[in-house]
């Protein structure tokens, strides 16, 4: 899922450039006026995992492989703004010293993958978990099902920016088509690891997951108070 | 939760992270990815260029010097949770920094240094 240099046209390129700083400072001023103390850490495990995993390439189609994206994965670990810092960051290595991505494409791939699939992913995780039961296997669930969905979404936001700014001459409708089916596949694949990382989560520290945390007792909130005057 | 059952679980994460990348990542399919190979079979792949850091030691997921390929990609991985972790610390310890001298989380102020 990694954009290369010369796929898309510099303009369109650019323009993500300047789509993808806009997000993720967002991100970063959110995630500075809500974070905890206890997050840093968690955050940076979080962008170490989804760099390791993102190397686990999968295969799905004879002569096909896919490997995670993690945008669901950090998004509900460690909520949406933090999350989404992950996985731009996770992008950041991989460009700079990996040579995996293109340099002139990060800002499209940081859009792909970090906003689309981490902001975007969290958007559609919240939503199925409107509709489930409120309990914690439904966070594993919901959150499963909404990593799949996110893959297809970045595979569309790869679309749309080949239909914008895309250098070959192939027509669109049927880059659309083999990028949704491709990444239909990929998408169970990023559901299946998804949902065993945040199932294995909850079943250690529940109260580690972002996007379980209203089914944690008040009691954990309160339980700070008294170290402030201490 | 208190901050030695943090730094556990940290800890005992980053072991299943580096275990991931050093024994598995070899392992790892070596096919074209989803992106690739539609690029390959509609026929744009050859409209991308080579990367601007295609020399670098790391490229590619190897390492300069290191025959074995096995090896290189574990190691690989290995120094890329390093630098991704420690990018991840600088910058999320940073945000923090600033969340803190902000408050008004109270916690982290003045009365918080014993």
């Amino acid at each position: 899922m990694h954009i290369p240099d010369g796929f898309i046209n510099t303009g369109v390129a650019l323009a993500a450039d300047v789509v993808a700083v806009g997000g993720v400072g967002v991100a970063m001023k959110k995630a500075t006026d809500t974070m905890e103390e206890k997050e840093a850490p968690l955050a940076g495990l979080v962008a170490a995992f989804v760099f390791a995993v993102q190397m686990l390439n999968f295969p799905v189609a004879a002569g096909t492989s896919g490997h995670l994206l993690g945008g669901v994965l950090a998004t509900v670990l460690v909520g949406p703004w933090l999350g989404a810092i992950c996985i731009a960051l996770v992008l950041t290595v991989q460009a700079l010293f990996f040579a995996d991505g293109g340099l002139s494409a990060l800002g499209l791939n940081i859009v792909n993958m970090a906003l689309i699939g981490g902001l975007g992913g969290y958007a559609v995780f919240v939503a199925i978990r409107g509709m489930l039961p409120k309990t914690k296997g439904m966070v594993v669930t919901a959150s499963a099902i909404a990593a799949g969905i996110s893959v297809i979404l970045a595979s569309i936001g790869f679309w749309i920016e080949y239909a914008l700014g895309g250098v070959g001459q192939v027509p669109l409708r049927t880059v659309f088509a083999a990028m949704v089916g491709t990444h239909f596949l990929i998408g169970i694949g990023e559901a299946l690891i998804t949902g065993l990382t945040i199932g294995a989560v909850m079943a250690v520290r529940p109260d580690l997951v972002f996007g379980a945390r209203d089914l944690m007792p008040k009691l954990e909130v309160r339980a700070a108070r008294p170290a402030v005057g201490r | 939760m208190d901050r030695k059952t943090l730094t556990l679980f940290v800890v005992g994460g980053l072991i299943v992270v580096l275990g991931l990348a050093f024994f598995v990542s070899p392992y790892a399919s070596s096919s074209p990815d989803g992106m690739e190979r539609v690029a390959i079979d509609k026929g744009f792949a050859d409209t991308a260029e080579e990367h601007a850091l295609a020399d670098a030691p790391l490229a590619d997921y190897g390492v300069k010097g290191v025959e074995d390929e096995s090896l290189a990609t574990g190691l690989a991985g290995v120094i890329g949770v390093a630098i991704t972790f420690g990018a991840g610390m600088i910058l999320f310890g940073l945000l923090r920094t600033i969340r803190a001298r902000r408050g008004p989380a109270g916690a982290t102020g003045t009365a918080a240094a014993p």
